[in-house]
């Protein structure tokens, strides 16, 4: 037998300066704009696959502070659709291997999530996935009641409650991980590589000439550049506006909050999207929970507090041993959504610019993925097979990734 | 939550509204004439700016109408409301 622990005993301490503070340059080969788990994913992979070091990424406040700090922190890759099954299935392979890759403890756990079905609809859909998941060597199962009540124990099965559960699509190679350590980490490898990390730096507006961007205005004064991605999530519009672009996006906060620490009690994740919330348990023992985003467009990182009540509600049905946690802090990411509910990955009008945005409630998860992805973009100039489906044009052809379905938050 | 002023029943609770996103946007006069792009535009792309915007409301609760607010995406504050039909108010940001 073990000897008991206090929660968090085992996470590793806190570290040293992992980057370097560096006044920015006058010009760089490539131009990251937004210093999020995106942009700094993508840093790392274009030093790592493509050798490409003269990179800054630029961050409006502190490295990692925006949605990167405000997720929930959920990996996983069951998805419907065969486009966003590649790219997320492609971010989870990452993902198994990143502490290596990394040298920098994340506390990837794999701890397996239940989607769980509420009415014969869902449960159809959810079969459906399973099937497709399986077709795309994604590991998927379908788990009766019973079956749901042994891997996770404390979700009520009973058949007496408003909404009971029918059964559940289970992904076991799906987790969590320290969302701050995997920017830290990723950081950590990009700094160490030579790229510059440029935090309190605001992109204020860009110099245009024809069809390129060659420059950047800043907050800390104009910075050349060879190409730029955009990673800014949530406020990709207010570059883009800045740039005469536009996006199909539109920006909610979506809010998440945690309890106070309890001892381990749910082993897995659950998502409900019927009656719509999410819960894992974080590795010190706060239980996490988030779902849909706040109806109307909103910047302010916070939302309204009926949305709380009303997953508290679905929450506490459905674990019933919640019901005298302690809430400790909400907070809300701004997310910005897209009418396919799929990310915007690629091309813009302007031949050097990339966009990677739209990733709504889901953009966690994707985070070493799309990093790999972006990266070999910018190196070759042309989307990578697993983003070229997320182009902007697609609104325009019709080729829309309807993903509505296992985004598993109402968007 | 916050109090929604509507044009009609006066200030109410945030849940009985339903949000109808960006207002003002006219059905194409001649829609024949639309390019594959600009069909894009008019169904999938709306603003998205950060500060004052002005958005449909419904008072889904109570009276069930339409009205249109100018509301402000940093703070949500509601700056102006204002029936449909009428056009976007001057607010100060």
């Amino acid at each position: 037998m073990t000897t008991p622990q206090p929660p968090g005993a085992h996470l590793p301490d806190h570290p040293d300066f992992l980057w370097r503070n560096p006044e920015p340059r006058r010009s760089y080969d490539v131009v990251i704009v937004g210093g999020g788990g995106h942009g700094l994913a993508t840093a790392h992979y274009l030093a790592r696959n493509h050798g490409i070091t003269n990179v800054a990424v630029l961050e409006r406040g502190w490295l990692a502070g925006g949605n990167m700090a405000r997720n929930t922190t959920l990996i996983r890759s069951n998805y419907l659709w065969d486009a966003s099954a590649a790219i997320y299935e492609h971010a989870l392979k990452l993902w198994e291997g990143l502490e290596d890759d990394l040298g920098y403890p994340i506390l990837f756990s794999q701890r397996g999530v239940l989607n769980l079905a509420h009415t014969e609809q869902d449960v159809r859909d959810s079969v459906r996935r399973v099937e497709a998941n399986k077709l795309n060597g994604i590991d998927a199962e379908w788990l009766s009641p019973d079956e749901v009540a042994k891997v996770c124990p404390i979700v009520n099965v009973s058949g007496d409650i408003r909404y009971p559960v029918l059964g559940a699509t289970y992904q076991p190679r799906a987790g969590i991980a320290k969302h701050d350590y995997v920017a830290w980490g990723f950081a950590r490898r990009a700094d160490e590589a030579g790229i510059d990390l440029i935090q309190d730096c605001e992109v204020t507006g860009f110099t245009v000439d024809g069809d390129r961007v060659t420059g950047l205005r800043t907050s800390r004064g104009d910075i050349g550049c060879g190409t730029v991605a955009l990673c800014a999530a949530g406020h990709t519009s207010v570059l883009l506006d800045q740039l005469g672009v536009r996006a199909p996006l539109q920006s909610h906060p979506l809010q998440a909050l945690v309890s106070e620490l309890l001892e381990p009690v749910h082993p897995t994740i659950v998502m409900s999207n019927a009656v719509h919330v999410y819960v894992s348990q974080a590795h010190k023992g706060e239980l996490v929970m988030g779902a849909g985003v706040d109806s109307y467009n909103g910047y302010g990182q916070r939302g309204a507090f009926h949305i709380i009540e009303r997953q508290m509600a679905a929450a506490v049905e459905l674990f019933p041993v919640f019901a005298r946690a302690h809430l400790l802090r909400t907070w809300a990411g701004i997310v910005d959504v897209t009418p396919d509910a799929s990310p915007i990955v690629g091309r813009t009008p302007y031949d050097n610019v990339y966009l990677n945005c739209g990733w709504g409630t889901g953009g966690f998860k994707a985070t070493p993925g799309l990093g790999w992805c972006l990266a070999d973009t910018i190196a070759n100039g042309e989307p990578h097979p697993y983003v070229e489906p997320f182009g902007l044009d697609r609104f325009v052809t019709g080729a829309l990734v309807d993903e509505h379905g296992a985004a598993a938050v109402a968007h | 939550m916050q109090l929604i002023t509507c044009p009609w029943c006066g200030p109410r609770e945030e849940v009985e509204f339903h949000y109808g996103g960006q207002a003002h946007l006219a059905y194409p006069d001649d829609p024949a004439a639309l390019s594959d792009e600009e069909w894009a535009h008019f169904v999938f792309f709306r603003d998205n700016p950060k500060g004052p915007f002005a958005e449909r409301w419904s008072h889904a609760a109570g009276c069930r109408r339409w009205f249109n607010a100018v509301r402000d995406t940093r703070t949500y504050e509601f700056l102006d409301v204002y029936p449909m039909g009428q056009s976007a108010p001057e607010v100060a940001s």
